[in-house]
């Protein structure tokens, strides 16, 4: 049985067995808080790219998933944090198409438009950190784009 | 609840040959090197068995990021050069609700919602690929 407490965890980013783990974990956490199928599979998806870039960008990490709460709505924070070179472009990393990698370029905006809330702090000393939360229930984003 | 390993993680995907088509059905969660080693894999399985289709079913896949779309339409676009017309069949309406989201479309992709559905559209003497969300007739 899943406790209150299941949805808190950290998890290391070291290879792509933990990519797993933190999609596992993401889908229980989400479900056991109440989010709706479609929402899940945000999130987790969401959880993917950013535990990735984690992996590929950032030299590895962890990640810190726990329950919040406001104005008496339900939501998961997840919390992603490397020590690898920082992100220098900020502005470019969250545009559609960006890629240091060999991705698509849809990892960074691609994750943040698939969440609540996004925050990422990136600098050389410090590494990159992305703080994302998503809600229960919330109404609807206004579309940016059409 | 304790595991000792994630739930439904494939780290080698089978890949099945019915006549002129291979069939691929992808299950739970994939590991990025197993997604990239049925890549390689059915590279060289078009290649020395001539078949004319793909058919990779995802309809057990609950999550597809960016990386395993960028996996699927590259599948896709090496079966077109060795010859092979390549169908996604299945796709969960949330993960389709998601990749739209995502930023990723896929439009080069051939998609049929079932694996029967999939093989008939192979039967098909030509079926244009999707190209920008337009539905295209066939000529």
């Amino acid at each position: 049985m899943h406790t209150a407490a299941g949805a808190e965890a950290r998890l290391p980013i070291r290879s792509d067995m933990d990519l797993v783990w933190v999609r596992q974990h993401v889908r229980q956490a989400a479900a056991l808080i109440g989010f709706g199928l479609v929402d899940q599979t945000k999130l987790v998806t969401a959880a993917s790219e950013l535990a990735r870039n984690t992996l590929v960008h950032g030299g590895g990490g962890q990640m810190e998933a726990a329950r919040v709460s406001e104005h008496g709505t339900e939501g998961l924070r997840l919390v992603f944090t490397d020590t690898g070179p920082g992100i220098a472009d900020l502005d470019r990393a969250l545009s559609d198409g960006y890629t240091s990698g060999d991705g698509l370029g849809m990892g960074l905006g691609g994750a943040r438009r698939l969440v609540h809330d996004f925050e990422v702090v990136s600098s050389p000393e410090s590494g990159t950190t992305v703080r994302v939360t998503s809600w229960v229930t919330r109404p609807p984003r206004p579309r940016e784009e059409s | 609840m304790n595991e000792s390993s994630p739930r439904h993680v494939a780290g080698h995907v089978p890949v099945l040959r019915l006549g002129d088509v291979l069939l691929v059905t992808l299950q739970g969660d994939l590991y990025d090197s197993a997604a990239q080693q049925l890549q390689q894999d059915l590279a060289e399985t078009i290649a020395h068995s001539r078949v004319t289709g793909v058919v990779i079913d995802i309809s057990g896949v609950e999550v597809v990021d960016s990386f395993l779309g960028r996996v699927l339409a590259e599948i896709a676009a090496q079966a077109e050069l060795l010859a092979a017309r390549t169908v996604v069949a299945g796709m969960r309406p949330a993960v389709a609700i998601t990749l739209v989201e995502l930023g990723l479309s896929l439009p080069g992709l051939r998609t049929a919602l079932t694996t029967e559905a999939a093989l008939e559209l192979l039967d098909r003497p030509i079926v244009t690929p999707r190209s920008g969300g337009r539905r295209q007739e066939s000529p």
